[in-house]
């Protein structure tokens, strides 16, 4: 782990949501550190709490039925799990930006886009109408949308699905966040478009210094974006590594699973790959999560003590963690 | 083209009618002669075989004729321009303050779905959509009039205030007052319970969750970035139904002897008075044509989409 301090440091963060069929613990002891500058990944399949820990950092969980039971999000040191809602107003979109899955619901559709970013710099820095647009249309130069001074005054509709969501890009870096959140930003996109956003994001990260989280499902945008990756299974982290050590070593068997699960376009696979593989079964219903390990019912090595107790984050190489009872040295403690 | 197929349309429904001005004159007279009845019939055209009668009437309202009043002896025109201005203001004012107040009820209910107003809303609503405007109407008089006696019975404004003065617009006012209670509380309803679920709707959206992400508070959120996409089915609705609100004008002008067209419609149907109705239905097929318009205009100004879907 680098020496300096993080920017970002989440502490076993613990979010509740009551339902009709029981609480669910949607996010159990989630811990993440995030250096300036640098990307965290975070990926698991649909449902494993990798947008709700995004949602938590910048406190837009609703409450009710959600509720954030325990835990610290600090930025910079300051908790802002005990931050005033105005106190988290100014951080959001200032210090914090998000941007989303869907660029093309994202973006309000009765406001230009202009209109749009410049709000954000108005509320955060104070500038006036004019000024504010002016930021505007240099961010979308930033992000490289033609004609910038000119399509500052359309709406979202004007635009596809790639330009908007290049759009909420230059709208989240408007204010020069030390964090961006990006939950699954190419998701809704074409493949083309998605190197493109992801080059995009890349670039705006070395002219702007900010950290990035990246959440994905997908493990090779993962590989190609993050400088460190956490895999997420039902509420809990599974595995915690550098991207490459994940990527050649990976240790949890979800995480194994993961990397199989992505195809691979090469004429002549090496042998040891084998046939494309899935995960059996689907991510259990987080209100009737048993005492053990929740990954245990679709685990080929599950054992007893897996179905009876959870296992907590074992050292399982240089600063690489996995939560699974395989690499529990001292044996069953 | 559609105009023209509404005055044919009201002029063959009419003439279905029983009755016509011979035997209204005759009846108001205590009877008449049969000899006198067909003079009166000859007089007015009565006579002549219907598509002559049709083409004849057509042909004046081309030329922007509405004909003269069996029962005034006056050009329809002319007694309806005398009748338009109170109805109108009955009618705007009325559905003004249903689409104001009706959304910032929908509005303020939506921020809280299961808060103690929104309760109050969904009751407002039902209610609001069950009660016929004529006994809401007369409720109101029961309370206002009668009971607290802080509010005139009836008609646009008493007559002994001299005209065009303070006092007289005042007074209107004070007049208007349950006429435009008793016909906005219907429209009042519906536009709250829809403008809570079109807020719902929105306040769900993707849009709004960008929205709170860029730090705006609550009271930007809901007021500009939620609303604006709220009122678009709000407008829709209202366009839809000033056609309904003015149907209700009849009722209402009536039960309060307001003297706008409402009342002359009733009265003319009541004397067969078929110029009259006739030029009414006319001029009220023409309004709802005119705020089909404006409502299109409205959408262009608060919807950017149909901007430019219309401009491409």
């Amino acid at each position: 782990m680098d020496a300096a301090a993080p920017l970002l440091e989440v502490e076993d963060l613990e979010v509740e949501f009551r339902t009709r069929h029981g609480t669910a613990r949607v996010l159990d002891g989630v811990a993440l550190s995030l250096q300036p500058g640098r990307t965290l990944g975070i990926v698991g399949e649909s449902g494993c709490g990798k947008s709700m820990t995004a949602l938590s950092i910048m406190r837009l969980v609703p409450v009710p039925p959600g509720r954030i039971g325990a835990g610290a999000v600090r930025l910079k040191g300051e908790d802002l799990l005990q931050a005033s809602e105005k106190r988290m107003r100014e951080v959001r979109g200032k210090d914090i930006s998000m941007i989303f899955q869907e660029p093309m619901t994202s973006l309000n559709p009765v406001y230009s886009i202009g209109d749009q970013i410049a709000e954000t710099v108005r509320l955060h820095e104070g500038l006036s109408r004019r000024d504010s647009l002016d930021r505007a249309i240099e961010m979308l130069k930033a992000v490289h949308i033609p004609a910038a001074e000119r399509r500052v005054r359309e709406f979202p509709h004007q635009m596809s699905g790639g330009m908007r969501q290049r759009v909420m890009i230059a709208m989240a870096l408007a204010c020069r966040p030390s964090v961006l959140i990006a939950d699954e930003p190419t998701t809704a996109l074409d493949v083309t478009v998605q190197a493109q956003v992801f080059d995009l994001l890349k670039e705006m990260q070395e002219k702007t210094g900010t950290a990035i989280i990246l959440i994905s499902h997908d493990m090779g945008a993962i590989a190609e974006m993050a400088d460190r990756v956490m895999v997420m299974y039902a509420g809990r982290i599974v595995e915690e590594a550098a991207t490459d050590e994940i990527l050649e070593n990976p240790r949890h068997p979800y995480t194994r699973g993961l990397i199989a699960c992505v195809p691979h376009m090469e004429e002549e696979p090496p042998p040891e790959r084998g046939a494309l593989t899935e995960i059996p079964g689907v991510v259990p219903a987080l209100t009737d999560l048993g005492s053990g390990c929740s990954f245990a019912p679709r685990c080929d090595h599950a054992t007893d003590l897996c179905r009876s107790r959870a296992p907590r984050p074992f050292a399982v190489g240089a600063d690489h963690r996995a939560a699974c009872w395989l690499y529990d040295e001292a044996g069953a403690a | 083209m559609l105009l023209l197929a509404v005055v044919v349309f009201n002029f063959i429904l009419l003439s279905l009618v029983p009755g016509d001005i011979a035997d209204t004159l005759a009846g108001e007279s205590g009877g008449a002669s049969q000899e006198v009845m067909d003079d009166i019939r000859r007089t007015y055209g009565l006579d002549r075989p219907f598509h002559i009668q049709l083409a004849t009437y057509v042909g004046k309202v081309v030329q922007g004729d509405l004909g003269t009043s069996y029962y005034f002896n006056l050009p329809v025109t002319e007694l309806i321009l005398g009748r338009i201005a109170p109805t109108l203001l009955l009618v705007v004012t009325a559905l003004v303050l249903a689409i104001l107040i009706g959304t910032l009820f929908g509005v303020i209910a939506s921020r809280r779905p299961n808060g103690l107003f929104s309760h109050f809303v969904t009751v407002l609503a039902l209610v609001g959509f069950a009660a016929p405007v004529f006994w809401t109407a007369f409720l109101l008089i029961v309370l206002f009039v009668a009971m607290l006696e802080i509010m005139p019975l009836s008609g646009l404004v008493d007559p002994t205030t001299p005209r065009g003065t303070l006092t007289w617009y005042l007074d209107v006012l004070h007049h208007l007052f349950l006429p435009v209670l008793s016909l906005s509380s219907i429209y009042l309803a519906s536009y709250s319970r829809l403008a809570r679920a079109s807020m719902m709707d929105v306040l769900g959206s993707d849009y709004i969750r960008t929205a709170r992400a860029k730090g705006l508070g609550e009271t930007s959120v809901t007021y500009k970035h939620a609303l604006r996409n709220a009122v678009i089915p709000v407008i829709t609705i209202a366009g839809l139904q000033f056609s309904h609100i003015f149907s209700g004008a009849v009722v209402v002008e009536t039960v309060f002897t307001w003297p706008g067209l409402g009342t002359l419609a009733f009265e003319s149907i009541l004397r067969g008075d078929t110029p009259t109705i006739m030029g009414i239905l006319f001029f009220s097929a023409m309004i709802v044509i005119v705020v089909n318009l404006l409502t299109d205009l409205a959408y262009r100004l608060v919807d950017p989409r149909i901007r430019s879907a219309r401009n491409a």
